[in-house]
């Protein structure tokens, strides 16, 4: 299935619900999403994973990408995923270590409102 | 000879198919159903970053995948013909995360290193003026 980006704004942070395919053809379209959100002056951002049914290295990188364009204000991107076959893509990389991987898009608020 | 070999050209669209082909090779050679979502996802990656290449470098020639099964091991090689630096090294370097100075160049790095976890043999040879990434994965029984 083709790649659906949907966002909405939760307590002041922007959650991206991904549905679908995140490959090298699909991804260009992520980085577009988070490059026009951070543009647009939305630093705080978790990326819901939860209806992902495919994530490859291009992805990661754009989720990278993302992060380093957040960081860069001061902000935050964190992940919404329990699968374990997308977790263990992260896990391979070593980029556990470097998002925020949350079981719920609450959880994720609460954890990020939590730090501020 | 393989069992089914196909070329495309190198286009991002074209990469979704070659994983549904390889993955549907894998199933009827007997590769074990937990092990068909790593198949995909090597496959995919393997061919991703021969896309890449190829669009840098010869976008006119097409990226070459040979799935063989029927025997104890079902085994994928993805070449590519691209000249030049691809930029991929083997073994692949560590993630460096959102501190590295270059997020584009980010997937050929992440791409091997996936493809490393998820393939329990894989070889990386150049093969002329290209590369070629060889991976197998342990099948059962042969379905030809």
């Amino acid at each position: 299935m083709d790649l659906k980006l949907e966002h909405h704004t939760t307590d002041g942070i922007e959650v991206v619900d991904v549905e679908g395919e995140i490959d090298v053809y699909t991804a260009p379209r992520l980085r577009e999403l988070l490059i026009d959100l951070v543009n647009g002056g939305h630093y705080q951002l978790v990326v819901n994973m939860e209806k992902v049914e495919f994530l490859d290295s291009t992805g990661l990188g754009v989720l990278v990408g993302g992060l380093k364009r957040v960081r860069a204000h001061d902000g935050s991107l964190d992940l919404v995923c329990t699968q374990e076959r997308i977790l263990k893509i992260f896990r391979i990389t070593g980029l556990t270590k470097v998002f925020g991987i949350h079981d719920s898009v609450d959880e994720a608020i609460a954890a990020r409102k939590s730090e501020k | 000879m393989a069992t089914v070999e196909m070329t495309f050209t190198p286009l991002p669209a074209h990469v979704r198919t070659a994983r549904l082909v390889a993955t549907a090779v894998a199933r009827r050679s007997g590769v074990p159903e937990a092990l068909l979502d790593e198949v995909r996802l090597a496959v995919g990656e393997a061919c991703s970053r021969a896309v890449e290449v190829h669009q840098e470098h010869c976008p006119g020639e097409p990226v070459r995948v040979a799935l063989t099964g029927g025997r104890q091991r079902f085994e994928v090689v993805v070449t590519n013909t691209a000249v030049g630096d691809d930029g991929m090294a083997w073994p692949p370097q560590p993630a460096r995360g959102p501190g590295a100075q270059d997020t584009a160049a980010l997937p050929a790095q992440l791409g091997l290193a996936v493809i490393a976890g998820l393939a329990d043999d894989v070889q990386v040879s150049r093969n002329g003026d290209g590369l070629s990434i060889r991976m197998s994965w342990p099948a059962g029984t042969s379905a030809g």
